[in-house]
């Protein structure tokens, strides 16, 4: 187990070097003066060469990518001159958004689609096979900004004066302040430095934190406003791994030692639940992983949609401003973030298959 | 030798009927026992069907503004669907989807719309399946140090999530129909060059590829005689669940105003543009996403078909 580890995380360097060399590509040609789009328009030339020149993008340009990449290394990702702040402070701030989105994204697809999978596998080619099919195909062809948008209208205004009601918008109801934990539970925290860049990171998932300070209204106000988002978000990987429970099913109930666990008068549900269900994670668990890196990138459209500013949003934003600082530092960890994820899925294949690990 | 030549001539007519029936057929007859692929064929030909006859279906140009045609006090910008037979009054404009911002026909629009979508399907696909193969079969056919580069470059661009690498490089190529498309294409380009890698692979040590290279076949041939139509099924799977990906990719990217610029009539351009009226004017919305999810899924559905009809563990003959 240990050697198919090592290996596999040595494996992944390379690509993360690569990973490194597009970002960096990405955003050296993004059209447009670099310069101008971030001092503004009415820069002046003489202010734009001593730009140039103070951020090294006068240098060759195999200079500047052993200076991005020794930057990255060692942790600084450079100024957001467009929001004057460092965009490790802006990841701070930005990335909890989307974590907690795509998670909560994430946990409503599995915990739906899941039993969706085994129910119609169990019950195959009966009307509830049929409907669940049925829905999971459309789920699979879903816009996620389309959803959305629908969601929004049904729940924000169709329902506006019942108790189903929500939220269309943001993160928090105004009015709600979310008080990091630290702060309640009393800590003094240094000015900056890791440790309280972590502790404010966690402090910005919301629903953690109102947790862990047992405010109880803020976390209720927090998971109505994540409802809509994560619901439109986690659709397409609800049925995908509907779709995948139920092959996944049907192909394990049909093999022989489920019959000899039913003749000898197994019931049902330990047939399904401790025979079948585990052996057919397998497959469930690529289809979670893979999806996750979709979560990452319909993250940009449901942000958008319901007004969250988490990494998709700025980092479109960004894109759109030319700032390519951010660009860079938010295309790589996502991309870092993605690599990760396959490396996770890779070694609890290896954990449920013994065999992967042998050869 | 008699004896020999009696045998021959009692199978003959038994492997000239297996013969007769191609693989082609095969997958036909069993795409169409499937319900849900015939689902799938059906909403396909109505969207074919819609863009082939636009122009004649179309009670308006799609990118009209109805402000010179109907008198400008009985129209208004977003105004709710008017159906003359649903008890629309008469002296009201009939509009079977409303108006858009812009004062246009949507139901025009969307019917044009629908050349659009399959347009990107069918290019983006076709784009992405050429590089793809070709790179794939360089990659499995020559191995090594081909191998080993294009695949790890495969790799990383797998390492994006697609439709954020397609923004950055629509990003980079400038917004547009066209340039989406590249994007898209570019993004879909490694899963094609997996699987024909996978194909090249799995028959690239054959006798009958030996056999080939034997009768002095040179490596063009091998790879596109011996190898291509081995790898020709998974890709057409792949394709086809491919074009639905590549309709929902390009429709966020319009949507998030990268691909279709307007007036053009596109269903996720049309959706963008109105996506802050939702609340007022929910029609517009409804109807765009609408037809992209129906596009969507009449691919996966015959994709997912033709996966099954063309599985050989599923190969009934009947």
């Amino acid at each position: 187990m240990t050697q198919y580890l090592v290996r596999r995380i040595l494996a992944s360097i390379p690509v993360l070097f690569g990973i490194l060399i597009v970002t960096f590509i990405i955003a050296r040609v993004i059209p447009g003066d670099p310069c101008r789009s971030i001092l503004g328009e009415k820069a002046t030339a003489a202010v734009c060469e001593r730009f140039i020149h103070e951020k090294g993008l006068d240098k060759p340009i195999y200079v500047q990518l052993g200076i991005y990449i020794s930057e990255v290394l060692s942790g600084d990702f450079g100024n957001s001159i467009r929001l004057s702040l460092p965009v490790t402070r802006l990841l701070v701030e930005r990335l909890p958004t989307t974590v907690e989105l795509s998670f909560s994204a994430l946990l409503i697809s599995i915990a739906v689609g899941i039993p969706l999978g085994v129910i119609s596998a169990i019950k195959h080619n009966s009307w509830i096979d049929v409907i669940t099919m049925m829905w999971a195909n459309t789920g699979v062809s879903m816009p996620v900004f389309w959803l959305g948008l629908m969601l929004a209208y049904v729940f924000s205004l169709l329902l506006k004066d019942s108790p189903f009601w929500l939220p269309p918008s943001g993160r928090l109801s105004a009015g709600l302040s979310n008080d990091p934990f630290y702060e309640v539970w009393g800590w003094i925290l240094p000015e900056s430095g890791l440790w309280s860049s972590t502790l404010d990171f966690i402090s910005r998932l919301n629903i953690l934190n109102a947790l862990l300070t047992s405010n109880w209204e803020l976390l209720k106000d927090a998971i109505k406003h994540l409802i809509l988002p994560a619901v439109a978000l986690g659709t397409i990987p609800m049925a995908l791994i509907a779709r995948m429970a139920r092959s996944a099913m049907l192909d394990v109930l049909g093999q022989d030692y489920i019959r000899t666990a039913r003749a000898k008068g197994l019931s049902q549900s330990r047939v399904v639940i401790k025979h079948a269900l585990r052996n057919s994670l397998l497959p469930l668990v690529t289809v979670i992983g893979l999806s996750l890196g979709g979560l990452l990138g319909g993250a940009v459209l449901t942000e958008t949609i319901f007004g969250l500013s988490g990494l998709g949003r700025t980092l479109y934003e960004a894109i759109t401003a030319r700032d390519y600082v951010i660009v860079q530092a938010f295309t790589l960890v996502i991309a870092v973030l993605f690599v990760i994820i396959n490396l996770i899925v890779d070694i609890s294949y290896a954990y449920l298959d013994p065999r992967i690990r042998i050869n | 030798m008699t004896l020999q030549s009696d045998t021959v001539a009692k199978l003959d007519p038994e492997i000239l009927s297996l013969n007769s029936v191609s693989l082609w057929q095969i997958t036909w007859h069993r795409l169409f026992r499937r319900r849900s692929a015939v689902v799938g064929l059906c909403i396909l030909g109505i969207l074919v069907f819609i863009a082939l006859t636009a122009q004649w279906l179309a009670p308006y140009d799609p990118t009209r503004s109805m402000l010179d045609v109907d008198p400008p006090q009985k129209i208004k910008a977003r105004s709710a669907p008017c159906i003359h037979l649903l008890g629309c009054p008469e002296d009201q404009p009939q509009h079977l989807m409303g108006t858009d911002g812009n004062l246009r026909d949507q139901f025009s629009r969307l019917l044009y719309g629908s050349r659009l979508s399959l347009m990107v399907g069918f290019s983006t696909v076709t784009f992405a399946i050429i590089i793809g193969t070709v790179l794939g079969a360089i990659a499995g056919y020559f191995g090594g140090w081909w191998d080993n580069a294009i695949m790890r470059i495969m790799d990383v661009l797998l390492a994006f999530p697609s439709l954020l690498l397609a923004i950055a490089i629509v990003t980079v190529l400038g917004p547009g129909l066209i340039n989406a498309l590249l994007a898209i294409g570019i993004v879909s380009i490694p899963a094609y060059a997996r699987v024909m890698r996978a194909s090249v692979l799995s028959v690239r040590e054959m006798d009958y590829v030996s056999a080939t290279r034997a009768l002095g076949g040179n490596n063009l041939q091998i790879l596109f005689n011996r190898i291509l139509p081995n790898a020709l099924t998974p890709l057409i799977v792949q394709g086809t669940l491919g074009i639905a990906s590549a309709i929902l990719d390009a429709a966020a990217l319009s949507f998030i105003g990268l691909g279709a610029q307007p007036p053009t009539p596109e269903w996720g351009s049309m959706l963008g543009a109105e996506r802050n009226q939702v609340f007022t004017a929910p029609h517009l919305v409804f109807y765009p996403g609408l037809m992209i999810m129906l596009t969507v899924l009449c691919f996966n559905l015959i994709g997912d078909g033709l996966r099954d009809a063309l599985d050989p563990r599923l190969a009934q003959l009947s």
